[in-house]
Formats: C-alpha cells, sequence, structure tokens
C-alpha cells in the first residue's frame, strides 16, 4: 500500500511535467491548430540553459530559472517569427506548417548536440532534496515543490487566460481568429504572447525535470515532448485544464507501469494510450467537439 | 476512342510511351549490369547504389502519402524496419534455399509491415487532421524501444548473421549483380505501380482528399477507405525497402531506423517535390550520392539538412518539380510547341 | 400489401411522389437549436428554393441532410428510404449532391477531374485493374472521359478540361462545382448560393442553366439564394427559415406577400 502510494506521487510529480509541457501544445494548437513539434525541443532549450546558468555561470537557482524562462519564451518567439508566420500568413496548408515544425525541432537538436556534443550533461542538486515524513510515507522534497510549482503555476496561468486582456484576446483568437482580429485584436501579437507563454511554461518543467532527473542530453525533449503531446491529445487539445488533467493521467500511467515492473514498455504504454482516445474519444476529455465548418 | 471503349485496349498513343521507357529502363539496366560485372563500378560504388534504389522505394512510397494523399508520416523509417526485420527472420530461420526464402521474405515484409500500417491508421485517418503525424512518430519510435527489448530480434545487440541472397560460396560480383538486379527492379515495380494507381480512379479519389477532404467526402469519395489504402500501400512498400536493406547490409542495429532516417526520406520527398514521383526519384539519388562527397561534414549533416527543410518549406513549398512530372513526351511536346509556335511567329512577320 | 394497392402505389410513384423528405428535423448545438421542426417535401424535378435572413439555418439544413451533422431529431427520407445515420459519402452515392457556399473545388487538379472524381463512386474497375492497366481500366476511363466532357460541355467548360480548377474565373468555378455535384448522377441537387457574387448578366445565365440541368438529368432542386429576383423567377415552391424555424412556405407569390416573412427581412437583420 506505501508503496503504491508512493507510485501514485511520483506518478503526479513526473505528470506536473508532463501537463506544463502539454500546456504549450494545447495553447499553441488552440490558436493556430499547429501542432508544433519543436516545443518537446524547447524542454531540453530549457535545461541547457538551467546548466549553463547553475554550473557553467555558476549563478544562484532564481536566477538560473529565470534566465531558462526568459531564454526559452524569447527562443520560442523567434521561432513562432521566423519559421511559422509567413506560412500562418498565407494559410499555407497544413502539412507545409508541419514540415517546418519539424525542421526546426531537428534544427534544435543537432544545434545543441553540435555547441554541447551528444554525451549526457549532469546537473545535480538543482532542488534541494531531502526526505519528508508524510504519514507513513517518506516522499522526496523534489517531488513536493514539483508538484507545488506546478499547480502554483496553473492557477496563474488560468488567472492570465480568464482575467486579463491579453488572456482575453488568447481566447477570443482560439475561438475565431476572423472575427477577433475584426474586433480589433491583433492575432500576431496574441500568437507571439502564447508562444512565449507555452515556451515559458517547458522551461519551468525544465527545471524541474532536471531536478527529478539530473542528466540532460540535446535528444532528452523528443521523447518528453511525444509523451506531452499525447496528454494534450488525451485532455482534449486546445483546452488548458485538458492539458493539466492529461498530463496528470499520463504522469500516473507511466509511474504504475514502472511499478507493475514493465518500466521497459512504459512508452509502448503510453502510445497504446494515445491510440485508445483516437479511437474512442478523440476530442479528448475535455475537448469541445468542434467541426469543420463547411 | 469509341473503338477503344469496346475493346479496352491501350490507346496507341500510350503504347508507344511505354515501349520506349521500357527500351530506356532495359538499356540502363543492362549498362550498369555491364559496368558491375566487368569491375569498372566497385563493390563500394555498387552497395551505394544498392543505398539509392532502397531510398528511391521509400521516397516515392513516401510520396504517396505525404505528397498526393497530404499527410505527414514521420516513422517510414519504422515500416521498414518492421520489414527489415521480418524478413531477416524469415531467410534466417525458415529453412528454405537463400534463393527461394528471400523472394518471400520480400513480400511477407511487405505484408507484415502493411498489417501494422492498418493497426496505426485505422485510429488515425478516421479522423480528419494531423493526428497520422504524431501517431506515425510515436510508431517509429516505440517500434524501436520494442525491437531492443525483444530477444529474438536481438535486441541492442542487433540483429547478426542474415544470410546473404545467393547461396553461400557465390563470388562478390555475382552477389553485387543480384543485389542490383533485385533492387534496380523492384524500385522499377515500385514506381511503376504507385505512378499507375495515382492515374487511376482510386488516385484521383487519394488527390481530391488532399485538395479538399469535405469535398471529397461530398462527391461520394468514402475518405477513410482511400486514406487508409494509400497509408497501407506506403507502409507495404517501406516493410519491402527493408527488406532489401536487412539483406544488403547483412545486420540489423535497432537503432538505424530512427527518428532522423525517417525525417531524411522525407526531406527527400520535400526537395524532390509533394507530389511529384519523378521528383522523388530525382531527389533520392542526389541525396544518397551527395554525402559521399561531404564526408567530412558528418556531424552536420542533419542541421543542414534540417535548415534545408525549413528553408524550402518558407521560400520554395513546391520543391524541384512541384506536382509536376518530368517526362520524355512532355518535354519534346514542350520542345515541338516551341517550334511550331516560332514557326508561326516568323510566318507572321 | 395486396397486389392491386401495390400498383396503386407505383401509379402514384410516376407522378409526384417526393423525391425527398424531411419530417421535424432539428439540431442542438450546445444547447442552442440551430434548426427546429424544418419540414418540407421535395418533388421529382421541382426547384425549390430555402430562404430567410443571415444565420437563419440554411447551410446547417444542408448539412443536415447531407450527413455533415446528424440530426437531434426528425426523419430525412430519399425517395422513401430513411437516409439518416449515413455517411456524407454514402448519401451522395444515394442520390444527394451539393455544392458550397465558399467554393470547395479541388484546386490544384484539372477541371475535368475534378468532374471524375465525383463519378468514381459509380466506376468499377479494381485498384489492381488500374495498376495493371486491364482491359476494365482502359475501357472506363474512355468511357468516363467522354461522359464527363459532355458535362463539361453542357456548362460550356469542355475548352477549360485540362486547366487547374484554381485558374478559372469565379463564375466558371461555380459553374464547375455544379457540373461536379451533377457528376455524382445525383436525384437531388443542393445549390448553396448558386448566384453569389455573380453579376445580374451571369445570374440571368444561370437561372437557364439550372432550368436547363433540371429537364435534362431529371434532377429535383434545392436551392439557397440571397438574390430575391432569381429566388422568385426560378423556384416552384420556397420555404422560408428564420431563427431555425420555418415561418412560411408556398409558392412564391405567397411568400412574397407573407407578412411573417417581410417582418423577418426587414425586422430581423
Amino acid at each position: 500500500m506505501v508503496e503504491f502510494l508512493t507510485q501514485i506521487i511520483n506518478g503526479l510529480s513526473q505528470g506536473s511535467i508532463f501537463a506544463l509541457v502539454a500546456l504549450g501544445y494545447s495553447m499553441v494548437y488552440g490558436i493556430t491548430q499547429l501542432i508544433n513539434f519543436a516545443h518537446g525541443d524547447i524542454i531540453m532549450v530549457g535545461a541547457y540553459a538551467t546548466y549553463v546558468m547553475l554550473i557553467l555561470a555558476g549563478t544562484p537557482l532564481w536566477a538560473a530559472i529565470l534566465a531558462a524562462v526568459l531564454f526559452c519564451a524569447i527562443v520560442g518567439v523567434v521561432i513562432e517569427q521566423v519559421a511559422y508566420q509567413r506560412l500562418l500568413n498565407k494559410n499555407a496548408p497544413r502539412i507545409s506548417l508541419l514540415i517546418t515544425a519539424i525542421g526546426v525541432s531537428m534544427l534544435l537538436q543537432n544545434l545543441f548536440q553540435i555547441i554541447f556534443k551528444s554525451d549526457a550533461k549532469s546537473v545535480s542538486n538543482v532542488l534541494p532534496s531531502f526526505p519528508i515524513p508524510v504519514g507513513p510515507l517518506e516522499i522526496s522534497s523534489v517531488t513536493l515543490i514539483t508538484i507545488a510549482t506546478s499547480v502554483v503555476i496553473m492557477v496563474l496561468l488560468q488567472l492570465l487566460v480568464k482575467k486579463t486582456r491579453i488572456g482575453k484576446a488568447m481566447r477570443a483568437t482560439s475561438e475565431d481568429a476572423g472575427a477577433a482580429k475584426l474586433m480589433g485584436i491583433s492575432s500576431r501579437n496574441t500568437i507571439a504572447f502564447t508562444f512565449a507563454v507555452g515556451s515559458g511554461l517547458a522551461a519551468v518543467g525544465a527545471v524541474l525535470y532536471v531536478g527529478a532527473y539530473p542528466s540532460i542530453t540535446p535528444y532528452m525533449g523528443s521523447l518528453l515532448g511525444l509523451k506531452a503531446f499525447v496528454a494534450a491529445v488525451l485532455g482534449g487539445i486546445g483546452s488548458i485544464p485538458g492539458a493539466m488533467i492529461g498530463g496528470l493521467l499520463i504522469g500516473l500511467a507511466e509511474s504504475l507501469t514502472k511499478a507493475a515492473g514493465w518500466s521497459q514498455i512504459t512508452d509502448a504504454v503510453v502510445f497504446g494510450i494515445l491510440i485508445l482516445v483516437l479511437l474512442l474519444k478523440p476530442t479528448g476529455l475535455l475537448g469541445r467537439n468542434v467541426k469543420e465548418k463547411v | 476512342m469509341t473503338n477503344q471503349k469496346k475493346t479496352g485496349l491501350i490507346p496507341k498513343s500510350k503504347l508507344l510511351s511505354y515501349a520506349v521507357n521500357a527500351a530506356l529502363l532495359l538499356i540502363t539496366y543492362v549498362l550498369f549490369f555491364v559496368l558491375i560485372a566487368n569491375g569498372t563500378i566497385n563493390r563500394y560504388t555498387s552497395g551505394i547504389m544498392t543505398t539509392m534504389f532502397i531510398n528511391i522505394i521509400l521516397t516515392v512510397s513516401l510520396n504517396l502519402v505525404s505528397g498526393f494523399l497530404g499527410q505527414l508520416v514521420l516513422g517510414h523509417a519504422g515500416f521498414m524496419s518492421v520489414g527489415a526485420y521480418t524478413a531477416a527472420l524469415f531467410t534466417l530461420y525458415s529453412g528454405l534455399p537463400i534463393t527461394i526464402a528471400f523472394p518471400i521474405g520480400i513480400v511477407l515484409a511487405g505484408v507484415v509491415a502493411a498489417v501494422f500500417g492498418v493497426i496505426i491508421g485505422v485510429p488515425a485517418l478516421r479522423l480528419r487532421g494531423d493526428y497520422l503525424a504524431i501517431i506515425t512518430l510515436g510508431f517509429g519510435e516505440i517500434i524501436r524501444v520494442i525491437i531492443l527489448a525483444c530477444d529474438f530480434t536481438g535486441g541492442a545487440k542487433g540483429l547478426r548473421g542474415i544470410p546473404t541472397i545467393l547461396p553461400q560460396g557465390s563470388d562478390a560480383t555475382s552477389l553485387s549483380l543480384a543485389k542490383y538486379s533485385y533492387v534496380f527492379w523492384l524500385a522499377v515495380l515500385t514506381v511503376v505501380i504507385i505512378w499507375a494507381f495515382v492515374r487511376s480512379r482510386h488516385g484521383r479519389a487519394v488527390i481530391a482528399i488532399r485538395e479538399d477532404e469535405i469535398a471529397a467526402e461530398a462527391s461520394g469519395v468514402h475518405t477513410t477507405y482511400y486514406k487508409l489504402f494509400a497509408f497501407v500501400m506506403a507502409a507495404f512498400f517501406a516493410g519491402v525497402a527493408g527488406s532489401l536493406y536487412a539483406h544488403h547490409i547483412g545486420v540489423l542495429d535497432p537503432s538505424k531506423f530512427n527518428f532522423d532516417y525517417s525525417v531524411e526520406i522525407l526531406l527527400m520527398a520535400v526537395l524532390g517535390g509533394l507530389g511529384s514521383i519523378t521528383g522523388s526519384i530525382i531527389a533520392a539519388v542526389a541525396l544518397t550520392i551527395l554525402p559521399e562527397f561531404l564526408r567530412g561534414f558528418e556531424d552536420y549533416r542533419m542541421l543542414i539538412y534540417a535548415v534545408i527543410l525549413i528553408i524550402v518549406m518558407l521560400f520554395k513549398p513546391s520543391g524541384l518539380m512541384g506536382q509536376h512530372e518530368f517526362s520524355l513526351s512532355g518535354i519534346l511536346a514542350r520542345l515541338s510547341s516551341k517550334k511550331s509556335g516560332a514557326l508561326k511567329k516568323g510566318k507572321g512577320e | 400489401m395486396a397486389l392491386v394497392e401495390k400498383e396503386k402505389l407505383l401509379q402514384q410513384d410516376k407522378t409526384d411522389r417526393p423525391v425527398l423528405e424531411a419530417e421535424n428535423l432539428g439540431i442542438v448545438f450546445g444547447g442552442l437549436h440551430a434548426v427546429e421542426d424544418v419540414h418540407f417535401s421535395l418533388r421529382r424535378e421541382q426547384i425549390m428554393g430555402l430562404i430567410g435572413p443571415n444565420g437563419a439555418g440554411k447551410t446547417t439544413v444542408f448539412n443536415l441532410l447531407t450527413g455533415v451533422y446528424t440530426p437531434t431529431t426528425g426523419q430525412i427520407k430519399l425517395e422513401g428510404q430513411s437516409i439518416l445515420g449515413k455517411k456524407t459519402y454514402q448519401i451522395t452515392k444515394l442520390g444527394i449532391a451539393r455544392t458550397f457556399q465558399n467554393i470547395r473545388l479541388f484546386k490544384d487538379m484539372s477541371v475535368l477531374d475534378n468532374v471524375r472524381v465525383a463519378m468514381n463512386q459509380k466506376m468499377e474497375y479494381s485498384a489492381l485493374a488500374g495498376i495493371l492497366g486491364l482491359p476494365s481500366y482502359w475501357r472506363e476511363e474512355a468511357a468516363i472521359e467522354e461522359k464527363a466532357m459532355e458535362l463539361l460541355s453542357v456548362f460550356h467548360l469542355e475548352n477549360n478540361a485540362g486547366d487547374r480548377a484554381k485558374n478559372l474565373p469565379y463564375g466558371q468555378q461555380r459553374k464547375l462545382e455544379i457540373a461536379r455535384a451533377l457528376a455524382a448522377d445525383p436525384k437531388v441537387l443542393l445549390l448553396d448560393e448558386p448566384a453569389a457574387g455573380m453579376n445580374p448578366t451571369e445570374t440571368a445565365e444561370l437561372m437557364e442553366t439550372i432550368k436547363l440541368i433540371r429537364d435534362r438529368f431529371h434532377v429535383a432542386v434545392l436551392l439557397i439564394e440571397h438574390d430575391m429576383s432569381f429566388v422568385m423567377g426560378i423556384c416552384e415552391h420556397l420555404v422560408v427559415l428564420d431563427y431555425g424555424r420555418i415561418i412560411a412556405s408556398g409558392s412564391p407569390e405567397e411568400v412574397r406577400t407573407n407578412p411573417k416573412v417581410i417582418a423577418a427581412y426587414l425586422g430581423g437583420e
């Protein structure tokens, strides 16, 4: 029982990282209908930014986090401006956008491989690590920090989207970009802002991820990104609460699979979930059933 | 035309161009056969040629889905690996003499890859949207993990001792010639089949889906069926390519069939022009040979590919050929129309 | 059923058994009744107009009839058979073809191919026959090309057969879309704002074309249109929608003088 509860909490911790990344996929998809394949690699960028600041430059943790978030937000916006904007503006076929996104993803991976070499870099003790007794359980501080940070960030994000001007612009653009434009909402700025926020969240995810798994490589983002995307689809792509729930569920599924002794096929399980969701409820748990306008 | 309607015979005009193309193919085949046989083309170079033809099969089949159907596939190397392992395990363990086992292995490789195509395609293609891209990406990654985890595939050590396609004791030149013959004609077969498919009523339905899925459905096209058909057909040929690869290299290393390889095939299709079969062939040939001249830049290859992919999409998304095809009769028609145009002009003045 | 009765029914069939019937048709989108209690019946070779202010639910009715949306309530019958729950492509095969408000052509395909795609469902040769170039392939392809060219010539598009659809001028694109719908060999043709964006000459020409295709292809036509002179000039029967409900139906003359219709049009928008 104790073992089971520990796994559940580990799953929630892992899942909250997926959730943070899934949010980026979901928000960008909601506004541009683009699966931004490069989003997973933003985590990798964030992880290396943390590594550079913390280990190479020796800055304190708060500065490293701030730098990682800012750097990722900038990278996200630059990617949007340079690679996607032109195609989004001229209403290019979806496949062109997807191929560009794949190109960007590969570019980031290979660029970082050339800069940092492909061997894993170790970034240990990013977050203070000590066991905390909770009832009969003993939970790592890192796990609790991860869950707590994610919860706080998600609440902040909900406030941003629901209460602020720019948040309303995001929702309006995602509802109907044409109409939003007519109401004086600049879709350009809104899209750029969405990329910035999504990438910033991925950076936070990266710091938390490195806290739990202190080894980083240029390719760490691709599988993590894929799983986060599955989480977004499971929750209902385009839905912010959906991304959170989807992330947590995927995290739980992973950790329970590992607990059952099948750790080798965890990835296959996550992928199986994607297939099941597409077969049974393609709109996801909280997604709206949006039919293409005829 | 009325005549033809009754008989169902091939029109004469087509017959001529078919004959010319067949003759050209035969001449090309014999030419390289002789060059390999007399040693002008050494074993290394003929090895590259084999890879080139395998890449043609991969690129043209990927183009069927990504170019003609308009759906992105990011796990073509995954289907290739399924075919490679299927054929290799078959020739290893079937106990049949290799000259019989290999052709059966090729077909089996295609069929098993196609079955995987159905499993992946049904959930993804029932829906509109970009699910195929993500699901094939996942498939490509997962199949590798599964191969690594299994014992009968050789796991991370790879699958070794795959028999050569001629009985043991055959000399190296005969082996090169046999490989060359297999890959050449299978590449020709793939191209001809996909070419003919695209020009049939089924191919038109597939292209219509790319153009406008809703309008295609409203025009009576069973969109899910045709999407699945094209996708499974592409998976089949990727499997065939895998079987050839396995018996060309002789050792299977699961890490070979990674995401980078899928993207490399995609790059070939994109550069050649999504929707152009001849474009795919040209790009596959060029991108197989080019790296040989850029040996020193091996580390930067994928980076360069990524940059090319982005630049092509931003500035020339139609690639080299767009949706056009390179054909001799087309060129002749253009030349003659230019000539007659010039003549008319001359007369006018 | 007694034989005599059966014969009687058959007799009736030939005269005016409806080809398309909608009963109590309705759909709810997130609590909103987009279309409610819509009912009409379309006779063979009848031209009927579906009119109403913007947002009245006209295109939604088309989407219900063609299986794009599944109705929440009601029944749709094509020649007496329910087509409820059928997929769009199946409904097209059964005999309802449509055009779209914002033209949806296969832009990068040739004009001829646009028409041939819609004929696909009537063709029989297998994928294998197509790949191997068996006689059935050449025979059917030759026949279909002839049929397609014939159809194009009705719309004076035969000289553009090889052009890409996107390179046609706007008016011709609208015509091609109608040609493509007819290529599916329908019993009922649904036209969504066929005259939109046309000048008066083109509109007048279109009226003649629609009458011509009705007579020549023996189809019933249900059309949505805002151009009142067009609607009054061509339709034998009108159904007026407002806020998803039928507010009037009858001959053009009856509808024109109906106070509810006048109110909807003047006060509605």
